[in-house]
């Protein structure tokens, strides 16, 4: 996994609300059998007509925003199907960090295990995020994971809380299943434990 | 000393704690993981290029469910794209190679992996389940917490059999009373999102209780926890009882003999203590909940069907936008009658209403009639259903009135295999999504309970149930 410390980048405005993991990734790219390549199939229904040409009006398509690195969303993002492809194909696309009000628990779960950081502020905070994604590629915003903060294109603040096991994954880049493994003694305890009181299991 | 009250979810989260750090994240153990085609590929070979191993191959369950093709001809395989053939192949392998429990599609055992699971007797109350897949809260009906994950935690516990979590806070949502006639499992559910929303139970495990939950079958409490997912809760849990256990005994995979009898002594201690805490609390009428339908492109447009298409403006802040959104996806206008809203196809099965008593519901209803939609099918959940609701004789109903009688699989829930609405194209569907696309692109859906949607196909419109119950009594 890549590491995250800092980011300063364009911020795309994706202000609908309940945005879901089908919209992400539609199921028809979900076929594949590797992490990569979902990039260009990003928001797939959104940003492309059924024959394949791009929509010009959504966000992603147009000329200011088709290098953003963030994406400002509205609540309840990532919503829907458990599927890892979605922080893949923002991954692959370019995407490093969300900024919501609110995720959904699996997809919020999912951005960490691959280097996406996302980002949990209020309201007032997301609506002058999002005010400041809309002024386009000019306006570049900045994530500063270790301070844990996130500043607009004009010096506006706000600072953000993570979880620090998280926090400290990401900014390593580490892999949980190595950590994990360190603590198989403390597994084998378990079952060994469990065999007794629940054998049945 | 007299330990505190707890609830069922913190009784089962502490008899799974591994290891607990000092900022509270927690090495929680796993005792079931289902695995299916879609979302294990990386994860397997993820452990191919660590040289890692499957712990604990005898507490893993693969079977493939999303990509098969449900046509009678599937054993040929031009029936699958050639994508979906490498899914399904890639399982096959993984699945011989390490040494997991399995059952391919040519399995008659073989179906949607949250049906197959609670049928085989691996989902046992009190246990730990999870899947790469977000209706795993299915499972909760058990008093299992179970929870979907991401694939790169497939590989975590295919690895080490356990996941690093942090506690969730407890919901409780009682359904009081009894439902009226007509009134389902799945109305139950979605009349819970509508009144939550769809973030509504996120950060929570939610417990469903009440009377109304009580006098559910096994089957409707799953169709319950099934949509827990849908109000934004990784888990539903529902308290195990006599009709629990009565479901679990006997299957393959339940406990026998004298494990049966500590199990059963150990399953009737998952309750929520008297006076334990609940961060939130939701309570609702069972005789206030009417069949609904949903309107809009996410499970909380919920209304009652003799209900009208809502205005985008009676809502507040960005869910204006969205509620225009949804009606321009829909086709829909403000005032409409949701009785007058014609359906071209009915879609009967998936992992929320694939289990014989939906399939019982939908055939008391169609007995005797014939479809007036464009078409109708019916995609029992796994073999075993298919089977049995053939030997009960209810296939025969849906085919007489003009069904299609599928083989097991998730089909046109989420449409990656060739179950797929056409542009335009509207559903009622006893699935669980009516996202954007999601059973096909430019497809429309609502979503409602397998009575409701069999009523739709005899009138070619949504339709009240309890109009067509009223004619047959």
């Amino acid at each position: 996994m890549d590491k995250f410390t800092t980011l300063t980048g364009i911020a795309a405005p994706m202000p609908l609300v309940n945005i879901d993991t089908d919209m992400i990734i539609p199921k028809q790219f979900l076929k594949t059998i590797a992490r990569s390549g979902l990039g260009k199939n990003l928001f797939d229904e959104m940003r492309y007509t059924q024959d394949g040409a791009e929509i010009p009006d959504f966000v992603l398509n147009q000329p200011a925003y088709r290098k953003a690195e963030i994406l400002v969303a509205g609540d309840n993002f990532g919503c829907g199907s458990s599927r890892e492809h979605a922080p893949w194909a923002l991954l692959d696309f370019g995407i490093r960090c969300v900024i919501s009000t609110s995720f959904a628990d699996i997809f919020f779960n999912n951005c960490f295990k691959n280097g996406i950081l996302p980002i949990v502020l209020p309201q007032e905070a997301v609506d002058v995020l999002m005010a400041d994604a809309k002024k386009g590629a000019n306006a570049r915003m900045t994530v500063d994971l270790p301070a844990q903060t996130v500043t607009t294109s004009d010096g506006q603040v706000f600072g953000f809380e993570v979880d620090s096991h998280r926090k400290h994954c990401l900014i390593n880049g580490l892999d949980d299943i190595g950590l994990t493994l360190e603590k198989a003694s403390s597994i084998d305890a378990y079952e060994a434990k469990a065999a007794t009181t629940r054998p049945w299991a | 000393m007299t330990a505190a009250p707890r609830t069922l979810y913190d009784k089962i989260w502490d008899d799974h704690v591994v290891h607990q750090a000092e900022d509270g994240t927690c090495l929680l153990y796993i005792d079931r993981h289902l695995v299916h085609e879609v979302t294990s590929p990386q994860a397997f070979e993820g452990l191919r290029m660590t040289g890692r191993t499957v712990r604990a191959p005898e507490k893993t369950i693969a079977v493939p469910d999303h990509n098969v093709p449900t046509t009678l001809d599937r054993a040929n395989a031009a029936t699958m794209t050639e994508e979906s053939r490498i899914q399904v192949e890639a399982l096959d392998k993984n699945a011989k190679d390490f040494g997991i429990n399995y059952y391919p599609v040519s399995d008659v055992r073989q179906g949607i992996v949250h049906i197959v699971g609670p049928e085989q007797g691996w989902t046992l109350p009190g246990m730990t389940v999870v899947c790469g897949d977000s209706h795993t809260a299915t499972h909760g009906a058990f008093g299992a917490l179970a929870h979907g994950i991401g694939t790169s935690e497939v590989e975590h516990v295919l690895a080490t059999q356990t996941l690093i979590q942090r506690k969730g806070k407890n919901m409780k949502v009682e359904i009081t009373g009894s439902l009226r006639p007509g009134v389902t499992a799945k109305d139950i559910t979605l009349s819970v999102i509508g009144a939550t929303g769809t973030a509504g139970g996120t950060g929570y495990v939610i417990e469903y209780c009440g009377q109304a939950i009580r006098e559910l079958s096994m089957e409707g409490r799953m169709t319950v926890c099934n949509m827990a997912i849908e109000g934004g809760a990784r888990a539903g849990l529902i308290a195990p009882d006599e009709k629990t256990f009565a479901y679990v005994m006997g299957r393959p995979h339940a406990p026998k003999g004298a494990k049966w009898e500590a199990a059963l002594a150990y399953w009737k201690t998952l309750f929520t203590d008297e006076g334990a805490h609940f961060d939130k609390v939701v309570t609702i009428k069972g005789e206030d909940i009417a069949p609904v339908v949903t309107w809009g492109t996410s499970p909380e447009d919920v209304l009652p069907i003799t209900g009208v298409v809502p205005a985008p403006e009676a809502f507040s802040g960005g869910k204006v936008e969205a509620a225009k959104r949804s009606l321009d996806y829909m086709g829909l206008t403000p005032g409409m009658k949701l009785t007058d809203i014609k359906i071209d196809t009915v879609f009967i099965g998936s992992c929320t209403n694939g289990r014989i008593e939906d399939l019982r519901a939908a055939a008391a209803i169609l007995k005797g009639k014939k479809i007036a939609v464009k078409r109708a099918m019916v995609v029992p959940g796994s073999g075993l259903v298919r089977a049995q609701a053939e030997e009960e004789g209810l296939a025969q109903i849906f085919i007489d009135a003009g069904f299609e009688w599928r083989l097991a699989g998730c089909s046109m829930c989420l449409a990656m295999n060739p179950d797929q609405l056409q542009p335009g194209e509207r559903c009622a569907a006893t699935s669980n999504r009516n996202f954007e696309g999601r059973q096909g692109r430019g497809g429309r859906t609502h979503l409602l309970s397998p009575a409701m949607a069999a009523a739709a196909a005899i009138t070619g419109h949504l339709t009240d149930v309890r109009e067509l119950m009223s004619e047959s009594v």
